[in-house]
């Protein structure tokens, strides 16, 4: 085999792919899958233009233009309802879900002990990794009407909490779930960025005769500045994404009214409804939004002078 | 007021050794430690977060294991089992729905996650080794699948032409390759000094060998680390199931967990056998049988994949 040593840079395509021949074998089942399972999905989008019937195949049906995005551009009242609670849940994911993390990983952060940090956080990180339906288990069994807490509440005369299956108390359920199982997990991200910090600066502070506060305001902040920009972009990307097993999962309880988001919708009135076009084109719509929505907020990022998501590529 | 008054020889500063003795005062990166009422409050509060997190499984694995008895004095719910039993374990491992989808659970993580594992890895690998043909358009090619995705209806309507509903397979193809995990096994092969793989080059070892000798052995950590990830994922996935499983026989176990214990549907009629343990605690089995995968890999788990992140994220 030749060495790639010797091959240079003036080696032409084709004796760089025979000299790369065992290396590119090695990728394509990754190329494959990625091909098949990403990008054909994509092509596949054609049949928001189409009128698709299960029975035909994706190419023998017919094309009706943008009668699909209609329900979409004629305000639909079924689609309006699931594009306001999906922003109204986003909101809520932004204004309350996002900051706790950073606040919580402040707060572990000024712990003076390494061991109780450490215990803390083991604890904090493993709702994580526990599945939409088991948090959802969870939270029904702690506080359902016949769960733990309601349950002893009862015993005690203490006042009820009748947060599960309340079409009024939905929002703050999913936001109260996604602060349970996430919080702790989000607060990795900020730690790190802590870590990286250069002991002499909060020395440098110490020595100026600010205390801990100060030490807090004028270098750990700004440390993690950039990494919180990062992920509100992120974040933003995602405003028409919200928690979709998760709210799947409570629909039954809570009614349609306020549980039905865009995802939710293209699933209810898709997969389930089997109007496929429609919710294809809510699909797509819904995609590129998204999409514009984090090139756009990385562009804003850049003006303001952050790294934005790209530079880490 | 500050609270240790003891003098703490170690922590005085080596070029003031009198001045720290005489104030007496304990400092963390230079400013003082806070005083007893603010780090009160901390403890109280970081005891709470972690009260909140844990009382959920506590008294889902005590309710699992209470008989009867206790369960109905207690009104539903127990918080510590006075009589311990493994009634309600030995009921749904009877065989029936819940045995074969944790069977189906397992088989789908342990195919899932190893064939994920090989193919990230020989991709990360490919795309690792500098220079090689075609790895630019690759790359880019898999990092753009991190901001577009296609969308649930064609995602649907592939896995239906490629004839894969109501079949294992649409539980695990599609989640088999993850551009993120493909980043941070790419970052790891390359920091693997250059001077070993060209040493082993000059030695006459072929790439598989550079690959299986130098470069696995040398990333079992992160290799490790994929493979759990994985395997969670695996594990946890509820939707796919959702949408690709129509047949009852093949449900995994989060489908068992969302019709018994989520939606409630009484489950004796559909274990084999007499059932004696009462509802509640066979919901609570169940769940804990989900759990308990989850919480075996969890130190491995938590310890690495935090370090994962930080490479992934902060790395620039």
């Amino acid at each position: 085999m030749a060495s790639p040593a010797s091959a240079g840079k003036r080696a032409s395509g084709w004796q760089r792919f025979k000299r790369d021949r065992f290396l590119l074998l090695l990728a394509l089942p990754g190329v494959a899958l990625v091909l098949l399972f990403q990008y054909v999905p994509m092509l596949g989008n054609v049949i928001a233009f189409k009128d698709y019937q299960p029975y035909l195949t994706i190419t023998e049906s017919p094309w009706v233009g943008f009668a699909n995005f209609e329900v979409i551009f004629n305000g639909d009242p079924a689609f309006l309802n699931a594009l306001r609670n999906t922003l109204i849940i986003s909101f809520l994911q932004i204004a309350v879900v996002f900051p706790i993390p950073i606040a919580l990983a402040l707060l572990l952060n000024s712990l003076l002990s390494e061991k109780i940090k450490r215990v803390v956080q083991s604890i904090l990180y493993l709702p994580h990794f526990m599945s939409w339906v088991i948090v959802v288990a969870l939270f029904q069994h702690m506080l359902g009407n016949a769960g733990i807490y309601n349950n002893w509440a009862r015993q005690h005369d203490f006042p009820q909490l009748n947060l599960i299956g309340d079409p009024d108390l939905f929002f703050a359920l999913i936001t109260s779930q996604a602060v349970w199982k996430d919080a702790g997990w989000g607060t990795i991200i900020f730690l790190a960025a802590i870590s990286r910090v250069d002991l002499e600066l909060f020395e440098a502070v110490a020595v100026d005769g600010g205390g801990r506060l100060r030490q807090l305001w004028h270098v750990t902040l700004p440390a993690i500045r950039s990494v919180v920009v990062l992920l509100l972009i992120l974040k933003l990307g995602d405003v028409l994404t919200v928690g979709f097993e998760q709210i799947v999962l409570q629909q039954n309880q809570v009614g349609l009214e306020t549980s039905e988001v865009l995802d939710t919708y293209v699933y209810n009135y898709g997969i389930v409804g089997g109007n496929w076009g429609v919710s294809a084109a809510v699909g797509l719509v819904k995609g590129l939004v998204g999409a514009i929505l984090v090139l756009g907020a990385n562009k804003v990022a850049h003006l303001f002078g952050e790294r934005g998501i790209y530079s880490k590529w | 007021m500050v609270t240790d008054t003891k003098p703490r020889p170690k922590r005085s500063s080596p070029l003031l050794p009198g001045v720290a003795r005489q104030r007496r005062r304990r400092t963390v990166n230079g400013a003082p430690v806070p005083n007893v009422a603010v780090r009160g409050v901390k403890g109280i509060l970081l005891f709470l977060c972690c009260a909140v997190v844990l009382l959920p499984f506590v008294a889902v694995v005590s309710t699992s294991l209470a008989d009867q008895e206790q369960i109905t004095a207690a009104g539903g719910y127990v918080l510590w089992p006075t009589n311990p039993s493994f009634d309600a374990y030995a009921a749904i491992f009877r065989g029936g729905v819940v045995t074969r989808a944790t069977l189906v659970s397992i088989g789908i993580t342990l195919v899932g996650s190893a064939l994920s594992v090989a193919v990230v890895a020989l991709l990360a690998y490919s795309l690792s080794r500098p220079g090689t043909w075609g790895h630019r358009p690759i790359l880019i090619m898999v990092l753009l699948t991190m901001l577009f995705n296609a969308g649930m209806i064609p995602n649907y309507l592939l896995i239906k032409e490629l004839g894969l509903i109501d079949s294992y397979w649409a539980l695990i193809l599609p989640g088999l390759t993850s551009a993120f995990q493909v980043i941070i096994m790419r970052a790891f092969f390359m920091e693997v000094p250059k001077e070993i793989v060209d040493a082993a080059r000059i030695d006459g070892a072929s790439e598989l060998q550079i690959l299986t000798r130098i470069m696995l052995p040398l990333s079992k950590a992160v290799i490790a680390v994929i493979g759990l990830f994985n395997a969670v994922a695996y594990w946890s996935a509820f939707f796919n199931a959702v949408l690709y499983i129509n047949s009852t026989e093949k449900w995994p176990l989060q489908l068992v967990l969302r019709t018994y214990v989520v939606d409630n549907t009484q489950i004796g009629t559909d274990l084999p056998g007499e059932v004696v343990p009462p509802q509640q605690s066979l919901q609570m089995a169940i769940l804990v049988v989900s759990l308990i995968p989850i919480c075996m890999v969890y130190p491995f788990l938590q310890r690495h994949f935090a370090k994962g992140v930080v490479i992934g994220a902060v790395k620039g």
